[in-house]
Parts: structure tokens; C-alpha cells; sequence
């Protein structure tokens, strides 16, 4: 059973069609640019590497459910796990920041190797059920493991010196290099989805029967992707444990594997943009949220229900849907 | 005292007890989770939430209506299955053309909903349901104590389960369903609404999920959360099991609730990992699932 959410909702890759708009799309990348780097002067740092660090774990996950098709339901735990490992290196071992986080990035890398064997054994449903599975045993591990530190997990992390060089307590320091981070993982995202890999994968998601008929052995490139997919949702998990100087349980578990899901069908599945709109949606809409009374996982349950039954394009989706519309 | 393996039986039969009744209630919700599934192609993660609201059914009802277990036992999954009715009818119905995992998506979104929204109202704390007066007290085995709730509890599990098992593999009625699962266009053909039998199937799975609900309210304490971590268990016995088969699912989230047990006595500290290893090791050596046929 592949999966149909392509075929049904989104159009198959984006046309490129000649450089009819590429003048608006580099005027575009430039204003958006533009807007991260001024940021930090116009709203609360922490809120905007909060909604980067998101961002990039949406876009993560959108890179396995987008682009390959697969409905991974345990990001959490690459994401929390690499924030445990990313604030122990640091801490305890006192480790370089940037060093921290890359050995987090690896530790989600291979717990990604080895969920992913395990997942893509099975499709559709059973390959969502599995990584909730696997991700809810990691969260017990969190739980119980000495280095996390239980329901406390791990306070105080140390942002240290970036290269020895950068003091990242300084906010708009620890800004740029949040931001770096996001750019850099969004443009290997952009150029996995673009490569020769991405097509395939996108083959696997159309018709995967048609792929394997082909000659292509889908479970390397499913492999593959998941690992890269796991990698990228721990960088994120990592960054965002030195941003808030903070790994805890709240990370690993399966209503954060939730949350991303939501980020993504939010903002648009196999969309580019669309998980970078709905993470930063869902984290506004969490913070604003915290002030008033109504409880959160009724208002995020409730966005669900309307995004699956009326919005399943998500917001970029939908805009893009209806650019096309219009220019054709 | 007397001791099996180096462990003593009292904790041994005692954890083994335990499992039994966790496993009667994965038994119970795996189960619901097949029927569903096999019927709708739909994974039901409001299974965990709905089996919560059974459990507050009862304890509502008690609460305000005066109303005991005995005829909270019939009204709790009539009431669920109603929700359910209508959750399928106004929402899941909209989806059977799309992919299945829209299905698991809306289902999550509700799941979210119900366990916010009791948690908003009654708090994460527990509330206490009282055991009915002709279930008191327990019997003493020789080698061990069994209160007889608990052992109310598993023989009534176990009697859903093979009435259930029964009504589908052995009726008439459960044979138009398993024929509509396999080819509902012929099996619409022949004149029978299967739109219908779907709605319905999906309310029968629900209230499955509220009976081990209200069954459990004695034992555990009414809770917002009491569905949210069991959901995720149940995934994984489910994927152990695999869907195929109602006898499997069954079996597995017995063996899987003993085993559980087991793990308790033997190496406290993994019993809360043991399903999803056992999990791994499944899949790793029949991917369908032990009792599963690929699909």
C-alpha cells in the first residue's frame, strides 16, 4: 500500500517552467532572508530560534511524508533523543556547541538507521505505528536511563563558545547561529528534494511497485531518506537544547510527534515552505495560548480535525494551488 | 516462603495476576482496533480516548444520576458507540476515498480533543470508582490471592472477546461483514447496506474500547490519561499480532500482558519497554505479524 496523500492533494514536482518566474523567486529567497536576518530586532529572540529549531524538525519530517510518502509517527524521539545527548556532550563533557550538536545529529542518525530497518519492514499505517512504537520506548528509556535525569531531564545546559571563538550567550550571537543552522539543514533539504534521490523517492511515493519494477531497490532510497529525515529532526532537537539550555522529557514524547505532523499537514505537505508557515504557526499559536485559559491539546486537536477534513492542502499548499489555477 | 526460579510465588503469581488484566484489556482493545480496521481501513487513535470516556461515563453517571456499575456496564458502550456512530457518519465517512492515513490523522486530532477537554474539566488526578458490593473481597487460591474483581474482569474480557470472535467468524451477520471487508461494491450488490454495517462496525469497535473502560475504573482510577499511554501499547501488540485475524489479536494481548508481568518480577526496569521489543524482534523476523497475512 503506498501512499495516496500525494496524488490526492498536492500536484506531482513543482513544474519549472523555464525562468518565467525565477526573477520573483530569487526577489522572494532574498526578502525572506531579509526578514530572518531583522528578526531578532523586531520580536523576542528565543521566540524566533524557538519557531527555527521547529521549523527545521517540520521540515524534517516533511522530507519522509512529503517527498517519500511515509508517515513517520515517532520524530520525537530523534528529536528529543538528540537534545538529550547534544545536552550531555555539552554539559558533562563539556564539549564545544558546535561539536555537541553534531554528536547529537549522530546519535539521532543512528537511531534513525535502526528505527528505519525495523519500520520500513512494514507500510502505510503499520510503518506509522511502528515508529510511535519505537519512539514511545525511547521516551521510557528518557524516563529511566541515569544521564537524562528522569522528570527533570537535563537543566542548566551551557551554551558555551562557539569554535572557541563566538560567545553564544549573547542572544543575537546565539541567534545567527541558530539561523545558520536552519539554512543549512532547509538547503540540504532543498537540494535532497531536487537531486536524482529526491526523484526517486517521489517515484517511491507515487507508485512503489513501479519504482521496484523499474530496477530501483526502494527500500535503500526509503532507508536512506528516513536516516536523513531522523538526522535533521536530531540537529534541530540538538540546536534547540542549547537555545533553551534544556533537554527534557517533553521532547521524546509521542504529543510532540504529533505536533510536527501537525506543523507539516498545517502549513502543506510536500511543500518546501509549508512546515517553515506551520511551525511557526503552531509556536505562536502555543505561545499565545499559554496566556489565556484554553487548554492547548483541544485547540491543536481541533486544527487537526479541520485541516484533515477541509485544508489538506495546508496554507502554502493552498496558495500555491490557486497561483496555478490562476496562471493557467 | 516458597519460592519458583529464585522468585517468590506470592510476587511471581501476583505480577502474573497483573499481566492477565493488562493483557484482557490490550485483548479487548486490539480487538475494537482489528474490527475497525478490518472493516474501515481506519486505525482508530481515539481508541485510547474513548476507552478513557468510557471510563467517565461510568463515573459520571454514578456521579450524578445515581446510576451503579452493573447498568453503567450496558450504558457506558452504548453511549461511546453513539459517539462513535456520529463521529463516523459526520467525519471519518468523508475519508474512505483518501489515504488510510488521513483516517489515523482525524482520529489523533480527536483523541487530542477528548483528553484535552477532560483534563480541562476534571484535572490529571484520578478519581476513585468503587468496586460493586457483590464483587468484594477475593478468593484464596492456596498459592495465592485473587481478589474477585480482578478476577471478574478477566473472565469477563475473555467472554467479549470469544462472543465477539463468535459473532463474526460463526453468524450470518458476521459473515456479510466479512464478506463486505473483502468486496464491499459486491457485497452492496446483493442489496445489503454496507454504508451502514460500516457505521455500525466502527460504533460496536468504540464501545469495546468504552467496556474495558468502565471495567477498568475499579482498578486504575478514572483519569484523563488513562487511554493516552495504553494507545500506543495496544499499536504495538496490534503490530505484533497483526490485524489479520480476531483470535490473534486475542492471544497476543494476553501473552503480551503476561509477558509484561513477567518482565515486572524478573527486571523491573524494562517491563515498560518489553512489548516494544518484543515488537521489534517480530519484525524483524515475520514482518506481517504472528498472526498477520500481508497486505
Amino acid at each position: 500500500m503506498t501512499s495516496k496523500i500525494s496524488s490526492a492533494v498536492l500536484p506531482a514536482a513543482a513544474p519549472h517552467t523555464a525562468d518565467r518566474d525565477r526573477g520573483t523567486r530569487i526577489a522572494l529567497i532574498l526578502l525572506g532572508l531579509g526578514v530572518a536576518v531583522a528578526a531578532p530586532f523586531l520580536l523576542y529572540p528565543v521566540f524566533v530560534m524557538k519557531v527555527l529549531c521547529f521549523a527545521l524538525f517540520a521540515c524534517a519530517f516533511n522530507l519522509l511524508i512529503g517527498f517519500a510518502g511515509l508517515l513517520s509517527f515517532g520524530h520525537a524521539a530523534f528529536f528529543g533523543g538528540a537534545a538529550y545527548v547534544t545536552a550531555h556532550a555539552a554539559k558533562v563533557w563539556g564539549l564545544e556547541p558546535a561539536l555537541s550538536i553534531l554528536l547529537g545529529t549522530a546519535s539521532a542518525a543512528l537511531m534513525g538507521l535502526v528505527f528505519g530497518a525495523l519500520a520500513i519492514r512494514r507500510q502505510g499505517i503499520y510503518f506509522a505505528m511502528i515508529t510511535l512504537a519505537l519512539s514511545q520506548m525511547v521516551f521510557f528509556l528518557a524516563l529511566q536511563l541515569p544521564f537524562t535525569g528522569g522528570e527533570d531531564g537535563i537543566q542548566g545546559v551551557p551554551r558555551g563558545r562557539l569554535f572557541g571563538l563566538f560567545d553564544l550567550n549573547q542572544p543575537l550571537v546565539m541567534y545567527y547561529f541558530v539561523l545558520a543552522v536552519f539554512l543549512a539543514g532547509f538547503a540540504l533539504i532543498w537540494r535532497t528534494v531536487h537531486s536524482p534521490f529526491g526523484q526517486v523517492l517521489k517515484a517511491i511515493r507515487e507508485n512503489e511497485p513501479r519504482a521496484v519494477s523499474l530496477g530501483y531497490r526502494t527500500e535503500r532510497y526509503k532507508l536512506l531518506a528516513f536516516v536523513l529525515s531522523a538526522s535533521l529532526a536530531g540537529l534541530a532537537g540538538g540546536t534547540k537544547a542549547l537555545v533553551f539550555q534544556l533537554a527534557s522529557l517533553t521532547d521524546v514524547t509521542w504529543q510532540m510527534s504529533g505536533e510536527v505532523v501537525l506543523m507539516t499537514l498545517l502549513g502543506g505537505m510536500g511543500t518546501l515552505l509549508g512546515p517553515v508557515v506551520g511551525a511557526g504557526f503552531v509556536v505562536a499559536l502555543g505561545n499565545y495560548l499559554a496566556a489565556t485559559s484554553l487548554p492547548v491539546p483541544v485547540v491543536i486537536g481541533a486544527i487537526f480535525v479541520v485541516c484533515v477534513l477541509l485544508f489538506r492542502r495546508g496554507i502554502v499548499g493552498e496558495i500555491a494551488h490557486h497561483l496555478r489555477r490562476r496562471s493557467t | 516462603m516458597v519460592t519458583l526460579f529464585g522468585i517468590p510465588t506470592q510476587a511471581l503469581f501476583g505480577q502474573l495476576l497483573l499481566g492477565l488484566i493488562n493483557g484482557s484489556f490490550y485483548a479487548l482493545l486490539s480487538l475494537g482496533l482489528a474490527v475497525i480496521f478490518g472493516m474501515l481501513n481506519v486505525i482508530n487513535f481515539a481508541h485510547g480516548a474513548l476507552y478513557m470516556v468510557g471510563a467517565f461515563a461510568a463515573w459520571l453517571l454514578m456521579q450524578h444520576f445515581g446510576i451503579g456499575y452493573w447498568p453503567a456496564l450496558l450504558l457506558a458502550p452504548l453511549l461511546v458507540g453513539l459517539f462513535g456512530v456520529v463521529l463516523e457518519k459526520t467525519m471519518l465517512s468523508r475519508l474512505y476515498k483518501l489515504d488510510h492515513l488521513y483516517g489515523l490523522l482525524l482520529t489523533f486530532g480527536v483523541a487530542l480533543i477528548l483528553e484535552g477537554a477532560f483534563r480541562h474539566w476534571y484535572g490529571a488526578s484520578g478519581q476513585p470508582y468503587p468496586i460493586p458490593d457483590a464483587l468484594r473481597g477475593g478468593q484464596n487460591l492456596g498459592f495465592m490471592f485473587l481478589p474477585n474483581y480482578r478476577g471478574w474482569v478477566i473472565v469477563a474480557s475473555l467472554i467479549t472477546c470469544l462472543g465477539t470472535w463468535y459473532a463474526i467468524e460463526r453468524t450470518r451477520l458476521g459473515a456479510y461483514l466479512r464478506a463486505a471487508t473483502e468486496n464491499p461494491t459486491l457485497v452492496q450488490a446483493f442489496g445489503i447496506n454496507v454504508p451502514v454495517m460500516v457505521t455500525l462496525t466502527y460504533g460496536f469497535g468504540v464501545a469495546l474500547a468504552g467496556l474495558a473502560g468502565v471495567l477498568a475504573a475499579p482498578i486504575y482510577q478514572v483519569n484523563p490519561l488513562m487511554g493516552s499511554n495504553l494507545i500506543v501499547v495496544v499499536f504495538a501488540v496490534v503490530v505484533i499480532g497483526g490485524m489479520g485475524s480476531i483470535l490473534g489479536a486475542i492471544v497476543t494481548g494476553l501473552g503480551l500482558g503476561l509477558l509484561e508481568g513477567l518482565a515486572k518480577v524478573v527486571y523491573p526496569e524494562a517491563s515498560n519497554i518489553v512489548v516494544f521489543v518484543v515488537m521489534a524482534i517480530v519484525l524483524l523476523i515475520k514482518p506481517a505479524g504472528l498472526f498477520g497475512r500481508e497486505r
